[in-house]
Formats: C-alpha cells, structure tokens, sequence
C-alpha cells in the first residue's frame, strides 16, 4: 500500500467519524494554544525586562541605604536619616582609591509641587551632580545640563523631564522660564530628551537641580548631608566587579563598619536586577509550561483513547482488511497516520489560534507577547508526535487482531 | 502427477483452546480441490466446517497436516505471508458482504489491489471490469448503503473477483439475501464457474449446495464418507 493510499485511507476514516475527531482535535488544539502563549508571554516578558535594563546601561551600580539582612529584616541609619552621604559620593568619586570607578553621582530626591504662574505640577525634584546625565545615559533635547558652576555656586537652575516640561509649560519653550517651588524660584536651563521604551513615567517625569541647591535651599538642617542613592558608573562591564568590591569596602571603612555582611546599605548592579528579574520570569514561564504541558498530556490521552474507540469500533473493517491481503503494519500505518493527521490538524489550529491571541491580548491588557517561529513549528512538531506517541499503542492493537475474530465480532 | 491442485488439504488437524479445555475441530482432513471445480462444503454448525473454511482462506492456520495452494505449502506460514497469499491467491465473499461503508463500490472493489501495489489507473480499470463481469458497471459511484443487499453481494463478488485469485472462497453468501437475489448470486457464481474460475462454497442449505459441481459434507471434524457418494447426486 502506497503512503498516498495510506493518507487517503486515513483521511476518510477522520472524515467518516467527524465529531469524534473534532473533539480530539480541540483536545489537542488547547494544549497547543497554550504552549504558543506561554512561550509569547515568557519571550514578551523577557524582552521587556532586557529593554529596560539596557536602558539604564550595564555597567551600573546603584547604592541604596539599609540593607537587607537574613534575620531582621532591613537595617537603617540613626533617626530617619539616610545612611548615605554626599561624602560617600565624594569619597567613591576619588581614583586613587577606587580606580575602576569612572563617575559618581548622589542622588536625592523627594516629592514636589512645582508652579509656573496658575499651573501646578507635581514631580519628583531630584537633586543631583552633572555625572547624572552621563551615567543614567540621557540627553539634553533643548538648554544644557547642570554644570559645575552651578554646583559650585548653589544655583537655582532647573533640568526638566519632557513630561514635567509639557505639563508645566504645555507646548512652549520652558528654558529660561522661571519655576517656583516652595518660594524659590528656579530658572529652568533644559529639557531632556524623553525615554520612549520606559515602562516607568518616573523617567520622564522629573526635575533636576544641583545637589549643592537641593541640601542648602530645599532640604537644610541635619538631613543636608544625607542622599537617597548613589550611581556609580564603573569603567566598562568587566570592571564591574571590582567597582563593587571597591565601592563596598570603600564604604565598610567610612561608616566604621566591621564586615560588610553588618553593611548599612545594599549594592544593587544592574546583572542582580536582570537576574531577578528573569528568575521570576523563568519561573512564570515554567509554571504556565507546566500548565500547558499537561492539557497537552491530556489532548495525548484523548487521542488515545479516541484510537483506541476507533480500533474496537473497526474491528470488522480491520479484519476485513486483512482478509483482503493488508499486512500487519500496514494496518498499524494506517492507524498511526491517523493518529497523527489528527495532531497536526491539531497543532495547526492551536498554532494558529495562538498567533491570534499573541495579536489580539496586548490590546487588552498591558502583557506583550512574542510569537516565537521555532516554538510554533516545535508545538506542531509536538502535536504529531504525541498523535503518533499515543496512537502506537491502539495501531499495534489493531494490527495484531487475528482476521478470524475481526470479521466475527458483530 | 497431473497439474497441481488449486487447494489440497492433507490430513489436517486443528485443535483450540489449551490443557483440560482443548477442543479439536478438524480430526484429519485430507480434500483435493481441481482447477475450474465448484465444490459446496455442508455440514451443521460445530461441525469444523467453519474452521476447514478459515484453513483454506488462510485466515487460521492448521495444528497438524499440510496446505497446499498451488502446489505450495501455506500451513507454517507468518501473518505478513499470508496476508500476501490471500491477498494473490484468494478472493472471499462473506454472508454479510463486509463493503466498506464510506467508500464508493468501486472502491471497495480496488481495495484488494490497494494492498497488492497496484497503481491507481490500473486499479481502476480492473474494478471497472470486475464490476461489469458482476453487471453493476454503472453502479460503481454508489456507495453501499445505496445499493440492495443483492447488488451488494455482487460488488462482492467482483471485489473476490478483482484480483483474479485461484480460489473464490464464499462463506454463506446467500445467508442474508432474500430469495430473488439468492438465485441472482448464485447464477453469478455459476457462470464464473463456467468461465473457469475456481469456487468453494460454504453453506448449510441444501439446495445452495445444489449448484456446486461437487458437495463435501462435514461432520464432527471429519469429511463424511457418505458426501462424496451423495456428489454424484447433488451434481445435478
């Protein structure tokens, strides 16, 4: 028998037992399905994650004050105040040193509502050095950034964020403009340039102005010293490193600290935060995976069990085959393209239901999915090898029926 | 020794089942069937009729003795050979016709040359002939259900006939016909004879038995000695 003869003969067979095969083909259909999706969420969520991180570069290191410890919990400074210091920044900032460290720049922020004539706006106001820009890796669209002259001199000079600057100025030329915030006024020297693929508006929505400014005018008393984190910049990536050991002992030594492990800040690198990240992705996607590998099994044991209705059902057709000169495996042939005709079909729809709803869910929701082309001819793959899988068994019982007993059976 | 036998059956023996509850159905059979003969094989049921008839079509194979099908031992042969030879040598019609249901007559009737690799023009061309030796060449689009039971038979008939077998091996083919078309199967299968082919039939009516050339009777495993007397008679 030819393999044309063979697919013929199967096809007919699907066709002949229509709702039955319809049936297993949805068992099917749904486990592929699932595994397209969770494949598209798990590469939507990765890419995602990989954009972010490589905007804010990778050779970064964030310090944070606190640090969290295995018993209690997070640690802080005395009072409320910040454990970091614009001297930690000074002292990190200086080569000699720690000579894998390129450039520095403490940050503070708090919340603010900032006026320009009846408008109000609140923004995050950070105050910060002229590395800033340099170091989270963004530009000036209009004016300049800080200088060092402004740092120098205390300056009320102002950086706007593009959302801050369109909110507050809608649509004019804001540099050179005043802002007022708690009765100081401002002159604002640039906008920067907006930060398309972020995910947080924080990155857009903002005000900068020196850190000098910001401790003398906004903040004052014991506090000025203090910062909310430091960026370091390390040299490259694979100096990366020894900047931490660097900037870690660095500061053990400044807080009069005995081991880092009683550290009262924590170091975050931007490889830290991607591994986190992917860790909860990869779990995410080993859960959904599991989801989707089981509806498989189950679409596998339906197939099964559909062949096998089949063969009881056909017992008189089998026998009657053999009787007119089928061999043995041409019967299990038959069977197994069967089997296997109903798990492409199968895996046909389900991929294509699956590149659908990868189009269709992120107009609904937020989530961004990737259709991935070796996942898609994997699931059909898959979904002809499990018809084939679970279709042994009842082929090779429907080959082994003795034709005697095949045309008996009523 | 004259040309060889289409069938020959020596001292044939077929016991089933295991230990205590064996049961021998065939106690030494030996039967020659010739070239172009018509030969009707009777008996009651539990007689062995059944199982001489699943030996001879090569569906079950025998305990002890040999089978001969054109001259060659067939008794020690595989599934996969057999299948081979009943697929050649033999052409069956069964009692309740065993078309397949969603297939066209025509392609029920190609169905045994399917097996055998014939090509598709070719297979095509045979069924048409087969069924216009049958009458029923204008029938072959018709799928079962859509013919009567009498021109089912018939593409039957031309489906055991496709393969131009040595042997048309017909167990009961009238058994679910109602008279009509029991004479029309059997004038059929008649004029098939007359034509040359080899035909044995299995029934347990008399005056089906009637039409074949030679009459065997079976009984309690054994060919009755008084049958092949009676042939002469039954012989019209």
């Amino acid at each position: 028998m030819s393999w044309r003869d063979t697919y013929r003969a199967a096809a007919e067979a699907v066709l002949t037992h229509r709702l039955r095969s319809a049936l297993t083909v949805l068992g099917i259909l749904v486990g592929i399905t699932a595994v397209i999706l969770t494949v598209g969420i798990g590469n939507g969520a990765k890419a995602q994650v990989r954009s972010q991180i490589a905007e804010l570069g990778t050779n970064i290191l964030v310090v944070s004050p606190g640090s969290s410890t295995s018993t209690s919990g997070v640690r802080g400074g005395f009072g409320s105040a910040s454990t970091l210091t614009q001297q930690d920044a000074q002292a990190l900032a200086d080569h000699a040193v720690a000579p894998d460290i390129q450039a520095v720049a403490p940050v503070s922020e708090t919340s603010a509502s900032l006026h320009v004539g009846q408008t109000n706006w609140t923004t995050t106001l950070t105050g910060t050095t002229r590395a800033w820009e340099d170091i989270r890796g963004r530009q000036v669209t209009s004016g300049r950034f800080l200088s060092a002259e402004d740092e120098q001199d205390r300056a009320t000079v102002m950086v706007l964020g593009p959302d801050t600057a369109s909110e507050l100025f809608s649509g004019a030329n804001p540099v050179g403009q005043s802002v007022v915030y708690d009765g100081t006024t401002f002159q604002v020297v640039g906008v920067l340039a907006e930060l398309s693929s972020s995910e947080s508006s924080s990155n857009n929505d903002l005000a900068i102005v020196p850190l000098s400014t910001y401790s003398q005018r906004i903040v004052g008393g014991s506090n000025r010293n203090s910062v909310s984190s430091i960026y370091i910049k390390a040299n490259d990536a694979a100096s990366l490193s020894p900047a931490y050991q660097e900037a870690s002992t660095l500061l053990v030594n400044l807080h009069g600290l005995d081991s880092a492990a009683n550290a009262d800040f924590s170091i975050a690198t931007q490889e830290s935060l991607l591994k986190a990240a992917t860790s909860v992705d990869r779990t995410l996607t080993v859960m959904l995976a599991g989801i989707a590998a089981i509806s498989l099994l189950v679409g596998g044991i339906g197939v099964m069990n559909i062949m096998l209705v089949s063969v009881t059902e056909r017992i008189r057709e089998i026998g009657l085959r053999k009787a007119l000169g089928a061999r043995p495996g041409v019967i299990r042939r038959q069977f197994l393209v069967e089997a296997s005709l109903l798990g492409l079909v199968g895996g046909l729809i389900g991929v294509g239901l699956g590149a659908a709803g990868v189009v269709a869910i992120p107009h609904f929701t937020d989530t961004s999915l990737i259709l991935s082309l070796p996942a898609s001819l994997g699931a059909i793959a898959m979904a002809v090898g499990i018809g084939v899988a679970f279709g042994v068994y009842p082929a090779t019982r429907a080959s082994r029926l003795a034709p005697i007993d095949a045309l008996r059976s009523e | 020794m004259s040309a060889p036998a289409v069938i020959e059956l020596i001292d044939l023996g077929k016991t089933y089942g295991l230990g205590s509850l064996e049961v021998e159905a065939l106690k030494g059979v030996s039967l020659r069937i010739d070239q172009g003969e018509f030969v009707a094989i009777v008996g009651p049921s539990g007689s062995g009729k059944s199982t001489l008839m699943h030996i001879i079509g090569c569906l079950d194979v025998p305990t002890t003795g040999r089978v001969e099908l054109s001259g060659s031992d067939v008794a020690s042969l595989d599934e996969e050979r057999l299948a081979v030879v009943r697929n050649r040598h033999i052409g069956f019609v069964f009692q309740q016709f065993n078309l397949l249901a969603y297939m066209t007559a025509i392609r029920n009737v190609e169905l045994p040359l399917v097996y055998a690799g014939v090509d598709p023009a070719e297979r095509h061309e045979r069924a048409l002939r087969a069924l216009d030796q049958v009458g029923l060449a204008d029938r072959g689009q018709h799928k079962p259900g859509e013919l009567s039971g009498g021109q089912q038979q018939r593409v039957a008939v031309a489906r055991a006939l496709v393969t131009e077998p040595a042997l048309i091996l017909a167990d009961e083919p009238t058994g679910n016909l109602d008279s009509a078309s029991t004479v029309d199967v059997l004038e059929l299968l008649s004029s098939l004879n007359r034509a040359g082919r080899t035909i044995v039939l299995i029934t347990h009516e008399r005056d089906v038995a009637a039409r074949a050339s030679r009459v065997v009777e079976i009984l309690d495993g054994r060919v009755s000695p008084a049958s092949e007397l009676d042939a002469a008679g039954a012989a019209r």
